[in-house]
């Protein structure tokens, strides 16, 4: 066993804590980054002009008429940007752009005294547009070959082998939506400059290395001279990863420009109009299986909505094509991967990042073809799990290939899913109008960043005179629990109650070069770190503690902040020792430091082993659906997930409960719509609030809800032998969706293939229903399937 | 927020209201509680206990809202905490599900939030709270507030209101404000005169008579629900649906009516109901039978200067009503589609029918082919077909983010299938 896999005994870590912030949250006490405001003297406040045209060239911009109305400070435009005029990392974002690139892109922003006087400033700043054509949706991206960044190809064995050995071959096109994010905290950022005109940004940021990398850089200074903090976000899910870099320098921008501080948060309809969302993508496949069902070859091309610029689209690409195997062994692959070009809001990371998509395309596949292959799905997908000894299309092992069928022999056990079945098909028999099902889906999902550089992090811990510590990592707390996690990993490794430690706000001028809090690899990271530096601290007092206690330093044990020799002859307690090794002038803090071992990653042939270790889990998901207007409620969930050995198995649980919910809205409920029209509105976002936008609700959360924990799971060569779950468990969703499609077949005949669009929703579900009803005549006859769907055909 | 407000079954109760689309000035004179108010990081109260123990907060944006609408629910004085089973989204210790029903969450999923609200217990002894439900509240002060720029008036009655209305046609009259407080907050609007009538007591009756049931203009939806406590079982179906009990707090009859949505809900229960709207303006009292009311997309008959002043609902009641409501999301959404039925069913043949549609033209329509098609035939699926074939075709329903024409079409039809099942399963059962 590892080192750093290994628990001391009784460990802070595995204990069941809330979250360290429950308190302040509850209580309303909870700080975020636009709470400063009300503390911060003379602030600015920061209002786009957004421009109503899915694609135009501005040709003039006035924004003297805004600078009469009272109140308004400057306009901020491209003339002010002393750096680099761009938002992002691939030079294709302008932070003020010249062309507007989608409906509702900012052009320039106004700064006023209040709130209210900035928006009627920016109501009134004029500019010249001169349209250019649109591309509204991925269909329209495909047929003009609007595409942009590389397109990888995901290839092993011989995709014609695969199709030549197949009894049965099908193939099918399916288009499904993104998803808004909808953190509860839109996009805020508090800027100003110091005496020494240091930049300051506090922002609700995932990235904050990123942020202040890109704030230096529009404000043409070097690093050292921004710094950036975030305090905590009301949630982000990878909406905070690229997105707030280009507000926080709009608001740095600002505080340069006036020597004010300034204050920029957009709205819920301005976020949703002018930030990304989950790519949605459009997949054209074929699917070969051999006489038992067992995937024999896949070939496909799939398309992700980039929006207009490529944002994080390539590594979500990449994800997307790493996982379209999900939990299966697929002998012969080809899949073809584009990112398409739309005029769009620029789409981006969100919980899964592309993994989620590439294993729906699988799942809807064999959710299609199992009545079309005679087989039970559930079934059907055992058939197809790796085993041992078999690798991933892009060459790398599947280790603990059995944890799969574990997670799933468990949850149908658990789940009571055989019974269940036989009451649900008697509840079908007596219910015309109302049809019930059950459905198991499995999760497999790579665990550390595509890019092998970014699986690197830093922690900073000072051990004060009176023995209290504080901490401070790279990671951003999201109401994921990381904090919870890393106080939990400081107090197991120092040996002392939870406490005397405290962690202070992420910010970079503690810990630089920090990557993302994404990839669900935060506790894993900034884990190893923090233990990193807690060792070293720790092995410092040991030595001290030997010469007090007269022992070896191998021979001394720091537990529960009492210091003692091994057999317990000799004590003295935590505080004593700190005082002692600073006399004797032993060093009190250290910087931690980690990067996962074993990784690499060849983009261009897509080959490598990128992740540590893959997390697993499988759910299984009972619907309801009513036959006269296709709503439908979730009755049962029950879950078996693979967390290794928990850091913290409240806060694992919230990850696995929500996730599950999230996905679920992903699949069934969150619908965003654009105008695809030619009219004046063409490329609007529809939904741009809650009231059209419907996150789940009460109505949406399982009647019954049972999750467990896979016991034994410790992994090896991770922190304390957990396993991320920031992300897993969103995908744990899938069976939902094929509950649903089961329930449609339920009206019609069980033999058929249904369809069913993404998301699905009341209105979908009610179509596919139509359909089924309608499948005992040939699919000529079948009523015209509503648009956005693929249909499936045997080829 | 909570607001101390006159209770049904004690003198106060805690009512939860959306701060967000409540305007300060609506509050002046006003009892407001906030989660700030309910506890401290140090000593928390029984709701921020459960919710902060049992993982009910991730990123904690959210929760001071939950904790609000938590804490009304904990404090309701009919509460009953037996350990009884009272149905799929009620604890045991009585906590209606409802009540949070217009909070949103997007980290936990819900479940923890469902169980911390089922592991509260009663108020305790000294519990500030609880001790001033015995108290009446404050009442609502009327208010003259300005600003230099914009005014906030609270008229003291409905006279006064009216005069000021009839001198300054371009007040905009707000009652729950759930509606015009959206306008304000993303649309951008501004009132330069605010008139508050929701506290106005000739607005705010609730009277039966032999004849008919009038429902005051500037009730809420909540005192409705709770005053008629089931004896319209059409509307006892509709308020469920409506909105989330969070709106419902404050939303009004009056306002629902006002704003001429063609997508609001009681306007389809109120027609299947042959509801007549009261108004009233300077010069007195007209009745006006709500299938006249609206006149184009969010127009009606109301002139300048009239203020809806109640809803008046004819007796005796139909025998056979519902209401079904199409939307994305169960809890808490805008309706697609909206259908109120009211039938009257004599030894097997339709009587009389009305059925008020709404989501499928530009104002909340009656189905008058379809009632036609349905009286003095018998209640049969043939009839019942041949009808729901009609329905189909009423209206002229868009497409739009909601739904498609299609579904819309069809969801008219499947609406009276669907009632016709479950006549048929409540004679069977
Ligand atoms: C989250 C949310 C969910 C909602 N869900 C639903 C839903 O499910 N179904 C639904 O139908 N609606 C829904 N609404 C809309 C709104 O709640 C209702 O329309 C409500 O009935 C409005 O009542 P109010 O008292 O708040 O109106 P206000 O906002 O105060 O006023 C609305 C309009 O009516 C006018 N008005 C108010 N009272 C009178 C009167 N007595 N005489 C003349 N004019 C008057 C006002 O001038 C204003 O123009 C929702 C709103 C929100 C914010």
């Amino acid at each position: 066993m590892s080192n750093l896999s290994q628990r001391p005994e009784n460990p802070v870590v595995g204990v069941a804590l809330p979250h360290e912030s429950a308190g302040l949250h509850v209580t309303g006490a909870a700080l975020y980054t636009d709470d400063l405001v009300h503390r911060t003297k003379d602030v600015l406040h920061a209002h786009p002009v957004q421009v109503p045209h899915a694609h135009a060239r501005i040709t003039a911009l006035r924004t003297e008429p805004a600078m009469a109305v009272p109140g308004v400070v400057t306009v901020l435009t491209a003339e002010d940007v002393p750096g680099l005029n761009d938002a992002g990392v691939s030079h294709d974002e302008p932070l003020f752009p010249s062309e507007v690139m989608f409906h509702g892109h900012a052009v320039c922003w106004v700064l006023g005294e209040t709130w209210e006087a900035a928006r009627l400033g920016a109501q009134v700043v004029e500019f010249d547009a001169e349209p250019l054509p649109a591309v509204a949706t991925v269909a329209e991206a495909i047929e003009t070959d609007s595409f942009q960044g590389a397109q990888p190809v995901l290839s092993r064995g011989d995709i014609e082998e695969g199709f030549a050995k197949a009894a049965h071959v099908f193939s099918g096109e399916f288009e499904f939506s993104g998803q808004e994010h909808f953190y509860l905290e839109t996009q805020a950022a508090l800027a100003f400059v110091d005496e020494n005109e240091q930049v300051f940004v506090h922002s609700s940021t995932q990235h904050p290395s990123e942020t202040q990398e890109i704030v230096a850089h529009v404000l043409g200074r070097p690093s050292h001279a921004v710094t950036a903090q975030c305090l905590r976000m009301g949630g982000g899910f990878g909406g905070k990863e690229m997105q707030p870099h280009g507000l926080a320098a709009v608001a740095a921008l600002g505080a340069t420009v006036t020597g004010r501080p300034v204050r920029l948060r957009l709205n819920r309809t301005q976020d949703m109009l002018m930030t990304g969302k989950r790519h949605g993508f459009h997949a054209r496949w074929r699917v070969g299986f051999d006489l038992e069902g067992h995937v024999l070859a896949l070939e496909a091309t799939v398309t992700a909505d980039g929006g207009w610029s490529m944002d994080l689209s390539a590594p979500v690409l990449a994800r997307a094509l790493c996982h379209i195997d999900n939990a299966y062994w697929i002998p012969h692959v080809r899949v073809h991967g584009r990112i398409a070009k739309t005029n769009k809001q620029s789409n981006t990371a969100f919980r899964g990042f592309g993994g989620p998509q590439g294993m729906l395309v699988f799942e809807d596949i064999l959710g299609r073809c199992a009545p079309l292959l005679g087989l039970d799905p559930i079934e059907l997908r055992r058939r197809n799990f790796y085993q041992a000894g078999q690798s991933t299309p892009y060459g790398q092992p599947v280790r603990h290939p059995e944890r799969i069928a574990g997670v799933w022999e468990q949850v149908i056990d658990n789940g009571d899913v055989l019974a269940r079945q036989q009451e649900i098909a008697a509840f079908n028999a007596g219910h015309e109008h109302t049809k019930r099902a059950l459905a198991v889906t499995p999760v497999k999902f790579g665990i550390s960043f595509n890019l092998t550089a970014f699986n690197q992090a830093g922690a900073l811990v000072h051990v004060y005179k009176d023995g209290s510590v504080l901490i401070n990592h790279g990671g951003t707390e999201m109401g994921q629990g990381l904090h919870t996690k890393m106080l939990q990993v400081a107090a197991t490794t120092l040996g002392i109650p939870l406490d005397r430690v405290r962690l202070a706000p992420t910010r970079t001028d503690k810990v630089p070069n920090t990557s993302a809090t994404a990839a669900s690899s935060g506790a894993d990271l900034n884990g190893g770190a923090i233990k990193n530096a807690c060792e070293q601290i720790r092995e410092r007092l040991h030595v001290v503690a030997a010469t007090r206690l007269g022992c070896g330093p191998g021979e001394v044990r720091i537990a529960e902040g009492s210091v003692s020799t091994l057999d317990g002859t000799a004590s003295l307690d935590w505080d004593e020792l700190v005082m002692a090794a600073y006399l004797q002038r032993v060093q009190l803090f250290a910087a931690g430091y980690y990067r996962t071992e074993g990784l690499h990653w060849d983009a261009t042939t897509f080959r490598g082993s990128p992740f540590k270790y893959f997390a697993y889990g499988a759910a299984a998901t009972e619907v309801e659906v009513d036959g006269f207007t296709g709503a439908y409620r979730t009755l049962r969930v029950d879950i078996v997930h693979d967390v290794g050995d928990s850091l913290s198995p409240l806060v694992d649980l919230g990850q696995i409960e929500g996730g599950f919910v999230q996905g679920a809205g992903w699949l069934t409920l969150e619908d965003l719509r654009w105008d695809t029209g030619d009219g004046q509105g063409r490329g609007r976002l529809l939904t741009q609030a809650a009231s059209t936008y419907k996150l789940p609700s009460f109505s949406e959360m399982p009647e019954e809800f049972n999750v467990t924990l896979l016991p034994h799971a410790e992994e090896e060569g991770v922190v304390y032998g957990s396993k991320a779950v920031g992300e897993p468990p969103l995908m744990l969703a899938f069976s939902v969706r094929e509950a649903l499609r089961q329930a449609v077949a339920a009206f019609g005949s069980p033999s058929i293939g249904v369809e069913l669009a993404s998301p699905a929703t009341p209105e979908a579900v009610y179509w596919a229903i139509e359909r089924a009803r309608a499948a005992g005549t040939p699919p000529a006859a079948v009523i015209q399937p509503p648009p956005r769907e693929g249909r499936l055909s045997r080829a | 927020m909570l607001v101390a407000r006159p209770g049904v079954t004690s003198a106060t109760e805690w009512v939860a209201i959306n701060a967000c689309l409540a305007p300060a000035a609506a509050l002046a004179g006003q009892e407001v509680v906030t989660s700030e108010g309910l506890g401290t990081p140090e000593v928390l109260h029984p709701v921020q206990r459960e919710m902060a123990v049992r993982g009910g907060s991730q990123c904690g944006y959210c929760t001071p809202g939950f904790i609000c609408s938590m804490a009304a629910e904990y404090y309701r004085p009919d509460r009953e905490a037996d350990g009884a089973d009272h149905g799929e989204v009620h604890g045991p210790n009585g906590f209606d599900l409802h009540a949070l029903s217009g909070n949103l969450c997007r980290c936990t999923g819900y479940r923890p939030i469902r169980d911390a609200a089922y592991a509260l217990g009663t108020p305790q002894g000294g519990d500030r709270l609880a001790d001033r439900r015995e108290e009446p509240p404050d009442a609502p002060e009327a208010t003259e507030f300005s600003d230099g720029e914009r005014t906030f008036v609270r008229p003291a009655t409905l006279s006064a209101a009216l005069e000021l209305l009839h001198r300054n046609p371009r007040t905009t009259v707000i009652s729950g404000c759930t509606d015009w407080g959206v306008e304000v907050n993303i649309r951008g609007s501004r009132a330069d005169c605010a008139l508050a009538i929701d506290r106005l007591p000739e607005l705010r009756g609730l009277v039966v008579t032999e004849e008919y049931l009038e429902l005051g203009a500037a009730l809420t939806l909540t005192e409705i629900e709770r005053g008629l406590d089931g004896r319209v079982p059409l509307l006892a179906e509709l308020f469920p649906q409506f909105a989330s009990r969070l709106i419902r707090n404050s939303a009004t009859l009056g306002g629902n009516l006002g704003t001429g949505s063609p997508i609001g809900d009681s306007p389809p229960a109120l027609l299947a109901l042959d509801a007549r709207v009261v108004l009233s303006g300077i010069g007195g009292e007209r009745e006006v039978p709500l299938a006249d009311y609206f006149t184009g997309y969010r127009q009606s008959v109301r002139r300048t200067g009239e203020l809806i002043k109640a809803v008046r609902i004819p007796l005796p009641l139909a025998g056979l009503t519902a209401f079904q409501k199409i939307a994305k999301r169960r809890f808490d959404d805008i309706s697609s589609v909206a259908i109120g039925f009211a039938l009257d069913i004599d030894e097997g043949t339709v009587r009389r029918a009305r059925i008020g549609l709404g989501g499928i033209a530009a104002t909340p329509i009656r189905a008058y082919h379809t009632e036609s098609a349905l009286e003095g035939q018998p209640w049969t699926r043939s009839t019942v077909l041949a009808a729901a074939g009609l329905l189909r075709a009423e209206g002229t329903p868009m497409d739009d983010h909601r739904a498609s024409s299609r579904y819309r079409a069809a969801m008219l039809g499947q609406s009276l299938l669907k009632l016709y099942a479950r006549s048929i399963e409540e004679v069977v059962a």
